[in-house]
């Protein structure tokens, strides 16, 4: 009952927004508009780091964890599964990382991380939906013991050997990375030009050519490859229609239960993926806390995307972007993104108010006003509020967008088989 | 009771083969023999009608036919091969398909998405799919459009769907259970003439309702069941409707009548000009304005999703939004809230006793209190009192014949009949001077039925205003002293029980005209 | 109908039992796998506690207990506050400055520090509230949110708020005065004396203040009706909005109350070293104590128990003591199927009673029933 979106019961009065369909690859424009506005932001504000190739490398490689977290609840969402436990699969699997790939290289590492991410799917899985446990408190337990096994794990199998200790894994090597020589070297001659928008354009390009990971690579192969398992494939259909229409699938001869579990073991190891992720790519060992609350962002970026791929990445991309921002020069880029914080809640406002929402205007547009004037009055945030702007910003994304969303059907829904009928 | 083999007169039919045969079927569940001794034969190319009351056990019957649950006993024979049904995916090979009473579809995915789903093999999940429900769709007349969302599509619509997925996977037999629930009379008609085009295209037909007007029309052999067991099973042409009837209950039907009126000319409830905006251009609620005087039932007849819920929502203030007045006794209701509401006097029996009636996982006491905490008996200043609350509990159990061990047992396990008898019984406790009844009687046992009849005539011969909400003609004709009908929002005509008929009702509630 | 009430007192007990054996077995298991002593480790975790230990037990039970109540109150609501950690720390944070700038007297001041505690608490959550009454939003993952904004927070404002105290290196809040100091209850006399926070007697009444609230009550009734089935609560009139703000701002505030003992009763100031963590470990004590003003207490000894009984283990048996942190996790899980095996079984238990009972009836009352 708690994730759904609105279930309070009451019937409110219908609120007239008619269902816009997105044009198709809409979130190549996303990123077109994203990037016009920080170029533009870097003229005004004389931030230097907001579209810097360093900031939009770090962003990449930060924002897969969020993504493959988010993925994984996609998957178990899809299903009719909430997953709150991806927090602690993506523990289990900085972790799996960080034993594996120390003792038997990078790529087992990989594979490591996969399966410890899989095995607290697992555990879900057998409590959601053999015992149809509440998936909330399944998932939260998860988190819990998840964090104790792995801290006593560490401090079993770390502690003595070389680099490591109770907290840490010794170094692990790193994945390959590749790189497109000619394309690379050209797109950074056009980034050096310093040209307004295309050489931050140039420099997105390079990231994806230029010592890319080839773990990001597969990252974002596998969203690629979950559209089109999940929408263009009978097994997708099926383990959508469990999310859906429990009942009317079993009717039809749908293993219910069985889709329920693999898409909760294949949700634990993409999150086990994202921590290896973590832990091979945006660092190079394992660490403890080193994955900061992403499971949850990446919860939220899977609701702010619709609980579908697209809007999944572009949801991930802004979180995994505040992130690494406010982890890199932190004050002066948080600073400059008041600014257009600022903007964009005077916009809505404006949006609203045309709409009539004068409510939601008045709050939006309070809330620009308050942005804009923090933005005049200091020079650079402080480091302890910089941190926390990834967690602000899912909270306003939440707060403004969880209304329009759609969630599957039966979502969170205990089901019994036998229930069709 | 029942017979070991059916037997039919007339030879004819008695020389078609038969797809279906049942013998011996029986199922238990905890507590409750659901299925004893079924013994039934459907024919090819005929529509079988299995007719009951609520909780025979046709229900049952068929889901085990499907394959949903396995019998405890007896043998199922199709096409003259006995078969073991372990899973609908079992039931679907050997050509049953079954269209449920609450249809199974998601209504986030599209109709191609609906049919295919657990059929993919048969013809892809893309054009060859499509191809193929649009040929099936003009072969039987179903008028259907693949990619339409299904949550688009109309409760006619929706069953024609239901329809297609069934012969999406080449069903022979097909299972409709309880069909025309929730359809208006055209729509009716429009069925059964597609399940006569399919019985001319050779597959059999089992139909399971409880409108025996509508079983006489349109089957070709009709099977009574009473408690879990056939009694007989009849042609059309030998049995009236009333006769029909009394083999489904055993004995003499107790029947609704009219009596005195009580109706004073004292306005309880007058609601003006009321209206709710809905999505899009059609409102939910459009201008309805009416009086219930005290001692008045003032019946509301139409078909489902016509504003019925609406408009009980709003007079009760769990809806937000409508416009126009609401006044109860001279008061404005339109800034109280639902407990307000309910303490100025409203007694509310809900539709869905599941969901807005019930605490199933608490003690019944606990329900007694539900809806009348802030007064007593269940209330004592800011306290709950217990006692006084257990005692009443029990008091309404007595009164209300509510077969329970006891007030302390969990709403959950008890009959649906039952649970209706207790929210009756504590809504009527607190001596309400409005009662909203949506389908009082739904799902509920014969038994029952009559004693809630009883109940809310006493009350209204004490003064009670009543608002009754049903999609039972019957029930309407037997218990209100004025009828209207609502269509789209509308209220659009207004009938005198004492010399309506089911027909001019149902005309007016689809729109067909007086 | 004793003979329900009994079975339903049996089967109350056995869900956590259940658990807790499933608990042992599985913590064994792992420690089997790890080449850890399983024998030595229980024996230390089961060994009888010293005097000064059970001292120690009581303080941190208390401490638990608050937070196992703190999340209990939401449960009850069918709600997740997880943000128990943020609002306890922000709220210890207020009152530690608050009662250390001493405004007012004695044990005034403490007062209205525990006060300005509850109020913090209550508001922190009630973000959350609002949030999922107003917009939907999921307090599951607006009051994770809230933790971290809540970390950097009272990290920002430790850092103005201790460069008035008396320069030291450790960065804290004022001390309170002394005469604001919660005393301490001495158990034993000694030799050594053990003592334990003054505050274990609030938080035995706060207890007592939840059971009832919860259930002699009509707002608890209200709640509880909410808990159980949203649509039904509003037609009995319920504003469901107002339970969800109300509930998460009641839980806020008892979460408030959980750093008091340790402020208090021994810290006197909030510093950046101030016992974090306290959160989580409230939620599973309120579902291994079946939200159940005595159940959660119950738990929170246990979970007391565990942790000063592990303490050693390091250092006795060459165990690292986080194995209890995997047993208390293991505990929630357990505990939760447990709860839902005996659940069903005791359903249909009733369902059987039931229907005995009914035809028991219907055999010597002879009267031809229809249908």
């Amino acid at each position: 009952m708690s994730v759904p979106a609105t279930a309070t019961g009451v019937v409110e009065p219908a609120g007239a927004a008619p269902k816009r369909r997105l044009p198709r690859f809409w979130i190549v424009y996303a990123i077109l508009l994203a990037v016009l506005v920080l170029s533009i932001l870097e003229v005004v504000t004389g931030a230097n780091d907001l579209a810097s190739s360093g900031a939009i490398k770090a962003t990449l490689i930060g924002t897969m964890p969020i993504m493959l977290a988010g993925l994984g609840g996609l998957w178990s969402e899809r299903a009719g599964i909430v997953n709150i436990g991806l927090e602690g699969m993506l523990i289990l699997g900085t972790y799996g990382a960080g034993y594996f790939g120390y003792h038997h290289g990078p790529w087992a590492g990989v594979l490591g991380a996969i399966l410890m991410g899989m095995l607290g799917g697992l555990i879900h899985a057998i409590a959601t939906v053999v015992f149809g446990v509440d998936h909330i408190i399944s998932g939260v337990a998860i988190n819990i013991i998840a964090l104790g096994a792995v801290q006593y794990l560490a401090s079993i199998t770390f502690s003595g050997l070389p680099g490591g200790g109770s907290t840490q894994s010794p170094k692990v090597g790193d994945v390959q990375t590749i790189t497109i020589g000619p394309l690379s070297d050209f797109l950074f001659d056009v980034e050096k030009k310093d040209w307004f928008f295309v050489s931050e354009l140039a420099a997105i390009a390079r990231s994806l050519c230029d010592e890319l990971s080839l773990l990001v690579l597969i990252s974002l192969l596998l969203l690629v490859l979950t559209w089109w398992i999940l929408w263009r494939t009978a097994f997708g259909l099926r383990l959508r229609s469990c999310g859906e229409a429990p009942a009317a699938a079993e009717s039809l001869g749908v293993k219910v239960l069985r889709y329920k579990f693999a898409a909760v073991i294949v949700s634990g190891g993409l999150a086990g993926l994202g921590g290896g992720v973590l832990a091979l790519v945006a660092a190079s060992n394992y660490r403890d806390g080193q994955t900061g609350g992403r499971g949850y962002i990446g919860l939220a970026a899977m609701i702010f995307g619709n609980w579908r791929p697209g809007g999944l990445l572009a949801g991930s991309g802004l979180f995994g972007y505040t992130q690494t921002l406010s982890l890199r020069q932190g004050g002066e880029s948080i600073h400059a993104l008041l600014l257009a914080a600022a903007v964009l809640a005077v916009g809505a406002a404006l949006l609203q108010a045309r709409r009539g929402n004068l409510p939601t205007a008045g709050i939006m547009g309070g809330l620009g006003v308050l942005l804009g004037v923090t933005y005049f009055l200091i020079d650079t945030v402080p480091s302890d509020f910089s941190s926390m702007t990834p967690y602000v910003i899912t909270l306003l994304v939440l707060a403004f967008a969880a209304q329009r969303l759609r969630m599957p059907a039966a979502d969170g829904q205990i089901y019994r088989k036998g229930s069709a009928g | 009771m029942s017979s070991t083999a059916p037997t039919v007169e007339g030879t004819a039919a008695a020389e078609t083969p038969v797809t279906v045969r049942l013998r011996g079927i029986g199922k238990r569940f905890p507590g409750v023999i659901a299925n004893d001794d079924v013994n039934i034969d459907v024919r090819r190319g005929t529509i079988h009608a299995i007719v009951g009351e609520n909780g025979a056990g046709k229900s049952t019957l068929m889901k085990i036919l499907y394959g949903v649950q396995p019998p405890d006993s007896g043998t199922i024979e199709i096409n003259g091969e006995q078969v073991s049904l372990h899973s609908p995916a079992d039931a679907i090979k050997a050509g049953v398909g079954m269209v449920f009473q609450h249809f199974m579809l998601a209504d986030n995915l599209t109709v191609v998405e609906n049919v295919v789903l657990g059929a993919e093999r048969l013809h892809g999940i893309g054009g060859g799919a499509r191809a193929e429900i649009k040929r099936i769709s003009d072969a039987y007349g179903l008028d259907i459009e693949p990619d339409t969302l299904v949550e688009d599509l109309g409760v006619g619509a929706r069953q024609r769907v239901e329809i297609l997925k069934v012969l999406y996977r080449g069903a022979s037999i097909v299972i409709l259970d309880e069909p025309t629930a929730v359809l208006v009379p055209h729509e009716v008609d429009e069925l059964f003439d597609n399940l006569r085009e399919l019985k001319k295209e050779g597959l059999s037909v089992i139909f399971i309702s409880h409108k025996l007007d509508e079983v006489l029309s349109v089957a070709d052999e009709i099977t009574v069941i009473r408690r879990g067991t056939t009694v007989k099973t009849v042609l059309p042409t030998e049995v009236t409707a009333r006769q029909l009837a009394e083999l489904m209950v055993g004995s003499e039907l107790p029947s609704p009548s009219t009596e005195s009126s009580t109706v004073t000319d004292q306005v309880l409830l007058s609601v003006k000009n009321l209206s709710l905006p809905g999505v899009g251009s059609r409102p939910l609620l459009d201008d309805i304005s009416f009086e219930i005087h005290k001692g008045e039932v003032l019946g509301i007849a139409g078909v489902e999703g016509n504003g019925q819920a609406e408009l009980v929502e709003s007079i009760m203030g769990m809806r937000h939004g409508a416009t126009g007045t609401i006044t109860l006794s001279g008061t404005d209701l339109h800034t109280m809230s639902t407990r307000d509401r309910r303490e100025a006097g409203v007694g509310y029996i809900p539709e869905d006793r599941h969901r807005h009636g019930l605490l199933l996982d608490a003690p019944l006491w606990e329900n007694r209190v539900l809806g009348h905490q802030s007064r007593p008996p269940s209330a004592k200043g800011p306290l709950i009192d217990k006692r006084a609350a257990r005692a009443d509990t029990e008091r309404i159990i007595e009164e209300y014949d509510v077969r329970t061990p006891g007030p302390n047992v969990l709403a959950r396990a008890l009959s649906g009949g039952n649970q209706q008898k207790l929210i009756v019984g504590r809504e009527m406790s607190s001596e309400p001077i409005l009662l909203i009844a949506a389908h009082p009687t739904r799902g509920v046992d014969v038994g029952a039925q009559a004693a809630i009849w009883t109940h809310i005539k006493t009350a209204r011969r004490n003064g009670l205003a009543v608002l009754l909400i049903s999609a039972d003609l019957d029930e309407l004709i037997g218990l209100s002293d004025t009828i209207e009908v609502i269509l789209r929002g509308k209220l659009v005509g207004t009938f005198d029980p004492g010399d309506v008929t089911p027909e001019q009702l149902g005309s007016a509630m689809t729109g067909a005209g007086s | 109908m004793s003979s329900t009430r009994v079975i339903r007192i049996v089967l109350g007990i056995s869900a956590p039992l259940l658990a807790l054996v499933a608990a042992f077995l599985i913590t064994s298991a792992v420690l089997y796998l790890a080449d850890d002593p399983v024998l030595k480790v229980w024996d230390q975790l089961l060994s009888v506690p010293e005097a000064r230990n059970v001292g120690n037990i009581v303080d941190n039970a208390t401490v638990l207990y608050l937070s196992g109540l703190a999340a209990a109150i939401g449960f009850r609501m069918n709600l997740f506050n997880i943000g128990v950690d943020g609002q306890y720390r922000i709220a210890a944070f207020v009152a530690a400055v608050v009662a250390g700038e001493a405004w007012l007297p004695g044990y005034l001041n403490t007062f209205l520090a525990v006060l300005c505690a509850m109020a913090v608490g209550a508001l922190w959550a009630g973000i959350a509230g609002v949030l999922r009454a107003t917009r939907g939003v999921s307090e599951v993952i607006s009051t994770i949110m809230l933790n971290a904004i809540a970390t950097g927070l009272v990290a920002y404002l430790l850092r103005k708020a201790s460069e008035q105290a008396e320069g030291s290196n450790v960065v804290a809040t004022k001390t309170i005065p002394e005469d604001s100091w919660l005393p301490s209850i001495t158990i034993s006399d000694g030799p050594p004396v053990v003592d334990v926070y003054g505050f274990v007697v609030i938080a035995v009444v706060m207890g007592l203040l939840y059971w009832f609230v919860l259930n002699k009550t009509r707002f608890g009734f209200d709640l509880r009706a909410t808990g159980r089935s949203t649509t039904a609560a509003v037609a009995s009139g319920v504003s469901v909005n107002k339970m969800i703000v109300a509930a998460m701002m009641l839980s806020g505030a008892m979460a408030g109350l959980v750093g008091m003992p340790i402020l208090l009763g021994s810290s006197h100031n909030y510093g950046s070293t101030f016992q974090s963590g306290l959160g989580f470990a409230g939620i599973a004590i309120a579902l291994l104590g079946r939200n159940n003003a005595v159940g959660i207490g119950v738990g929170a000894l246990l979970f007391a128990f565990l942790d000063e009984q592990s303490n050693p283990l390091q250092i006795l048996v060459g165990v690292s003591p986080d194995i209890v942190a995997i047993t208390q996790g293991v505990i929630v899980l357990t505990v939760v199927i447990s709860y839902e095996v005996v659940r069903r079984y005791g359903v249909r238990l009733e369902q059987q009673a039931v229907a005995r009972a009914l035809e028991q009836e219907r055999s010597t009352q002879k009267k031809e029933v229809s249908a």
